[in-house]
């Protein structure tokens, strides 16, 4: 696939028909950590595994809020996703001036897929390096929507994209038709554990790394705080007992169970 | 070459003058005659000056006639726009009046104004609306309204006899009643009129409905305009 004389321009089509440049950009996504979504009938969560490039550094934000009824995750660029994050809110900003109401989901999300495709056409630009995952709650109800480098974009009840992606889509397409019946707590807990689905060997999913996001029709965009997290985590380590797994957890035994509506 | 200057609207020159909405029962109903006036010549005589902006809203319109056809224009585009989409969303009628809101303001703070009072009616989501907008981009929400010589004399009647639960008929009687007095005092207004409504859908699945011009009646007989009643003509006027 890779390293052909058809892969300089994104203008050259090679002559299989394919635009490597385009591939090239996707690939850059699956460089990226991974980040997931997935929704029943009301609420839409994504998660996503934050990375620190050196022990003194930060871990980097992963979600992003859009509007009070829109988020996104993104993997890949990171730059290039800040870029996007930027037209979006700008998008929603004004939207809201001029109509008084919530963008809908799907018209913004074609159009950042639009700005996609126009780079993938143009001979003085490059491809976005970043996939985005948009969760948004508007008239017409829940939604998840997945944006590519090549300017498509698809709705999905639940993905996941970026490095190791496979096993948090496995761990998905085995659990989604149950989504449905789960309430918010639960939906939290099969993405943390989707999430631990893609973990590297090792290692293990903590506050730190660990980044979750709930949205729903009475419930605006937010970003779960550190201790809610830790909440969630302890719950599935104790649900899933001393076992040997990603999620485990220095827990105390002896500490009674944390209820998570409190 | 000499060249005119760039000018930017001073005056409207064909006007439509009052139009009035209430809420009622069943929705919202808008009423208007259909009178272009060129000053206070009754030039254009079947004006339709209240229009079905989507399937659920509808505008009424007074003031500058050409400046109501640029906004018609204005509106059929984002509807198209919503039905191109094809995605089962289309504006609501508070988007749409918040959206004449946008544009009036901003081409009122240019200096270049649309010169126009209008009206929003709408129903959706189970409940009706009712807004105003104007020329330099004022606008309210209300259970009634009127522009122009309406808002002096029909709110008044209205406010009289308005309640939220108003039947279609008491609420038609109501409206024609006001354009009645505002044919008798306003010297711009007409006697051919149009009344609209938006309410649930029909057994045709139609929630708008604009009447055709009809004519009201009007009594000219009444001690107020008749020069031999004992209190009349003795000192020019007639009220």
């Amino acid at each position: 696939m890779f390293r052909n004389q058809y892969d300089t321009d994104v203008t050259v089509w090679s002559p299989q028909g394919r635009l490597h440049q385009v591939e090239y950009a996707m690939e850059a996504v699956n460089q990226g950590t991974v980040c997931l979504g997935l929704r029943n009938k009301t609420h839409v969560i994504l998660a996503a595994l934050k990375r620190s490039p050196n022990e003194l550094a930060c871990y980097q934000k992963k979600l992003f809020k859009i509007d009070d009824h829109m988020g996104i995750a993104m993997s890949g660029l990171t730059a290039d996703g800040r870029s996007l994050i930027k037209y979006m809110r700008t998008e929603a900003l004004n939207h809201r001036y001029v109509y008084g109401s919530e963008i809908q989901g799907n018209r913004l999300v074609l159009d950042v897929a639009d700005m996609h495709q126009r780079c993938t056409q143009s001979y003085v630009r490059r491809p976005y390096g970043v996939g985005l995952l948009v969760s948004v709650v508007d008239a017409t109800g829940p939604h998840l929507y997945a944006t590519e480098p090549s300017g498509n974009y698809y709705e999905y009840v639940a993905m996941a994209i970026g490095a190791r992606s496979q096993t948090a889509r496995t761990y998905l397409e085995r659990e989604y038709l149950t989504f449905n019946e789960c309430n918010e707590d639960e939906l939290i807990k099969h993405s943390l554990k989707a999430l631990a689905a893609s973990l590297s060997g090792d290692t293990e999913l903590d506050v730190q790394s660990a980044s979750v996001s709930v949205l729903g029709p009475d419930q605006s965009f937010k970003i779960l705080p550190d201790t809610e997290i830790q909440k969630y985590l302890d719950i599935i380590t104790l649900e899933q007992g001393n076992n040997n797994n990603n999620t485990n957890m220095d827990v105390d035994q002896d500490e009674p169970i944390i209820d998570p509506d409190a | 070459m000499e060249m005119d200057p760039t000018t930017r609207t001073q005056q409207p020159i064909v006007t439509g003058t009052t139009v009035i909405g209430i809420k009622y029962k069943d929705g919202v109903m808008l009423a208007a005659d259909t009178l272009g006036s060129y000053g206070t010549m009754a030039r254009y005589k079947d004006v339709r000056r209240i229009s079905k902006v989507s399937d659920n809203c509808i505008i009424g319109v007074s003031g500058e006639i050409s400046d109501y056809q640029q906004i018609q224009k204005m509106l059929k585009e984002k509807h198209t726009e919503d039905i191109n989409h094809d995605d089962g969303y289309s504006k609501s009628p508070k988007e749409i009046y918040n959206y004449l809101r946008a544009i009036l303001y901003q081409k009122r703070n240019k200096g270049n104004p649309l010169w126009n009072q209008m009206l929003v009616a709408g129903y959706n989501n189970n409940k009706n609306f009712l807004g105003y907008v104007d020329l330099i981009g004022t606008s309210y929400e209300e259970d009634f309204v009127a522009t122009g010589f309406g808002a002096h004399l029909a709110l008044p009647l209205i406010r009289e006899k308005w309640d939220p639960e108003l039947e279609e008929g008491e609420a038609r009687a109501l409206l024609e009643d006001c354009l009645r007095v505002c044919y008798y005092r306003d010297c711009k207004a007409f006697y051919r009129i149009q009344i609209a409504k938006v309410t649930e859908p029909d057994e045709d699945g139609n929630m708008v409905m604009i009447s055709e011009p009809y004519n009201i009646t009007t009594e000219w007989e009444t001690a107020n305009f008749d020069l031999r009643h004992p209190h009349n003509g003795q000192d020019g006027s007639s009220w």
